[in-house]
């Protein structure tokens, strides 16, 4: 796992928290649009989260298997979780729980880096 | 009535909240527990009541349970301010970090936070609800 794609990742997921930020402000439940924005989320995580397996079955580093992998799914399944629990939400806080969940994916991105770099070649 | 629950509006974004550290927390005391149990007996053993704790609020806000809420709410409070000054006193008894270490410094002070915050959403959907309180449902003062 490079830093530059976690980095990708921690600013795509900001950037959606942000667009749902936006719909909090402005007191829109959770829209069409927003959920684009998660869904193309949705799809990055996927691709990094199969590249961070590839990634784990091809380095010498004592990476912590179990760790990386379960950070690396958590990561992929909450844009699915926010969307199926915000969207029953028929008010702004709708999108409120999009801002929480893109804001834990960019906590969750960072730790992932943290765990790829701790671990000693 | 959907419209009180503790579940709905800003509590949304609560339980949402509560399923993060629910995660957080028993992810982390399972990871402990099955891997360095015998280390720091006390900081797992915590680690591990936390997760509970926070699995059993977000439940109970999620199904509006508002008894239940206020006991894992106010427990939690009990908790993060209990383990938090006790860790910062004395840093030998908490080898290993929880979630309540520190005031939850680790992960933003959000555990000291949201306690507070659960605690204000609980009792203030119950002033609306309870079926004793003088004033009744639609006449509000």
């Amino acid at each position: 796992m490079n830093d530059t794609i976690v980095l990708v990742v921690a600013i795509a997921a900001c950037a959606v928290a942000v667009h749902a930020a936006w719909h909090l402000w402005r007191e829109l439940p959770f829209s069409n649009p927003l959920f684009y924005s998660v869904a193309a989320l949705q799809l990055l995580l996927v691709a990094v989260a199969i590249g961070g397996f590839v990634a784990l079955g091809r380095t010498d580093r004592d990476v912590d298997g179990v760790l990386f992998v379960s950070y690396l799914i958590t990561m992929a399944v909450i844009p699915i979780a926010a969307v199926l629990w915000g969207i029953a939400e028929k008010s702004r806080w709708g999108s409120g729980v999009v801002v929480v969940a893109m804001l834990t994916i960019a906590v969750l991105a960072v730790r992932v880096e943290q765990i790829w770099e701790s671990a000693h070649a | 009535m959907p419209e009180s629950s503790t579940a709905s509006g800003f509590g949304r974004v609560l339980v949402a909240v509560y399923a993060v550290f629910a995660l957080a927390a028993s992810a982390r005391s399972i990871v402990q527990l099955s891997t360095k149990a015998g280390e720091a007996p006390l900081a797992y053993s915590l680690s591990a009541l936390a997760g509970v704790v926070y699995v059993v609020a977000t439940f109970a806000l999620a199904r509006d349970h508002r008894s239940l809420a206020l006991g894992t709410v106010g427990f939690e409070l009990v908790g993060v301010l209990a383990v938090g000054l006790l860790s910062l006193v004395d840093g030998e008894l908490f080898p290993d970090q929880t979630v309540w270490s520190d005031l939850g410094a680790g992960y933003g002070y959000v555990p000291l936070v949201l306690p507070l915050v659960g605690l204000w959403w609980v009792l203030r959907g119950r002033r609306d609800k309870a079926p004793g309180a003088h004033t009744t449902r639609g006449h509000d003062q």
